[in-house]
């Protein structure tokens, strides 16, 4: 009889009951799942915290050779804040009469570059791969990094020099 | 095409006859509620085995953000749980799981000694549920340690102190507890361990005797 019935409805009792316990099991499932993976992701999916211009001194101060600044962003770090804020670095130069502050970090693997570093003169030098860049943070073609060094955004307000996001340049 | 998978695999890994080590086995009339539904008692033991995978799963998931630290504790909880998507909800989880998980399995105790499941020859499988029993407990009371608030703190102190009462070794077994001579960074990152590595270990591998001891005995007779 049930062979009469399963041409006659095209599915058979035990596949429907089937379809429907493994759906039903997949819904349960898939609601216990659905918040521990968004909650996992979550990192993903947040907007970054924006930047603020920070005084680094003052305009005179700077000359054509880049000068280490040292200053203090505030960032998140998830429920940890570093008192003062977190440490940030800029290699600081005047070019022609504008500013040029260039991020430390390394195009190639992100180490921290120094002007002049490991006695190599007048490039930044990275000391992890011995990646170097010119003066005004292009990387010099032979060594590892792909890109010139990012800069910091300027203003200059009353005489004084603030420094905002990193931005990477083309 | 899922055929076609499983047909692929099971030609190499020859897994059917696993699956059915795994899952066919004969379930009696006397513990089926489609024929009596008194017989949902019999389901106290899966319902939790069921709350323990929910256990587990949130756990390792709480587990990303969280951090057993006296500085850093509380606030990764409270940033998980309030910062986070559905950060509530998985501590959630995990929170009234651990209450859940501990009245099924009290429920099933209740059921296994009522019915006299207990008895000749499985008498080792109540003892190792028993076991199963305490880990649990064990899980409860460390785990609760770890948000790091006044209730958890005031908990653990007093749980210490009942620990420390014991004759002779109490208080070997209060400072083994503590890790050192106050409940502070120590006890932390010692509950935590025990909380997500060792006792989680233990519970698995007694978890795993019991099914087997099942498999191997069946279920109980009727009444």
């Amino acid at each position: 009889m049930s062979e009469h019935k399963q041409t006659k409805s095209g599915m058979s009792r035990r596949k429907f009951l089937t379809y429907t316990i493994a759906s039903t099991a997949g819904f349960l499932g898939s609601g216990m799942l659905f918040p521990m993976v968004r909650f996992a992701i979550d990192p993903l999916l947040q907007k970054g915290t924006d930047t603020k211009f920070v005084d680094v001194g003052s305009v005179s101060d700077f000359g054509n050779k880049p000068k280490i600044v040292e200053f203090r962003i505030q960032r998140n770090d998830g429920w940890y804040k570093e008192k003062g804020g977190e440490k940030a670095t800029a290699w600081v130069m005047k070019n022609g009469s504008e500013i040029l502050a260039l991020s430390p970090i390394c195009k190639h693997l992100g180490c921290t570059v120094k002007w002049e570093g490991g006695g190599n003169t007048d490039v930044f030098y990275c000391p992890c791969h011995g990646g170097m860049y010119t003066k005004d943070g292009v990387n010099v073609p032979g060594t590892p990094p792909p890109k010139p060094l990012d800069v910091y955004a300027t203003k200059i307000e009353g005489g004084r020099l603030f420094l905002g996001a990193v931005k990477e340049r083309g | 095409m899922l055929k076609n998978t499983y047909e692929w695999l099971d030609k190499r890994l020859d897994i059917t006859p696993m699956w059915r080590d795994i899952a066919d086995h004969e379930v009696p009339e006397h513990v089926n509620p489609a024929h009596h539904f008194s017989a949902f008692i019999y389901c106290f033991g899966g319902l939790t085995f069921f709350i323990v995978v929910i256990q587990i799963l949130s756990g390792m998931f709480l587990a990303l953000y969280y951090v057993p630290d006296i500085q850093n504790a509380w606030k990764s909880v409270d940033y998980l749980q309030n910062e986070i998507a559905f950060g509530q909800i998985v501590r959630g989880m995990h929170h009234w799981g651990a209450s859940v998980s501990i009245v099924m399995l009290f429920l099933h105790t209740l059921r296994v000694f009522f019915t006299g499941s207990y008895k000749h020859p499985r008498e080792f499988n109540w003892v190792i549920g028993m076991s199963i029993f305490f880990v649990m407990l064990g899980l409860g009371f460390t785990g609760y340690l770890l948000p790091w608030d006044n209730k958890a703190y005031f908990a653990t102190k007093v749980g210490i102190q009942i620990a420390a009462s014991v004759p002779v070794i109490g208080s070997a077994i209060a400072t083994f507890l503590q890790g050192g001579e106050i409940v502070g960074a120590q006890t932390l990152a010692r509950f935590f361990a025990l909380h997500v590595f060792f006792l989680p270990a233990i519970l698995l591998l007694l978890l795993g005797v019991h099914f087997v001891l099942i498999r191997r005995q069946g279920i109980s007779g009727p009444l």
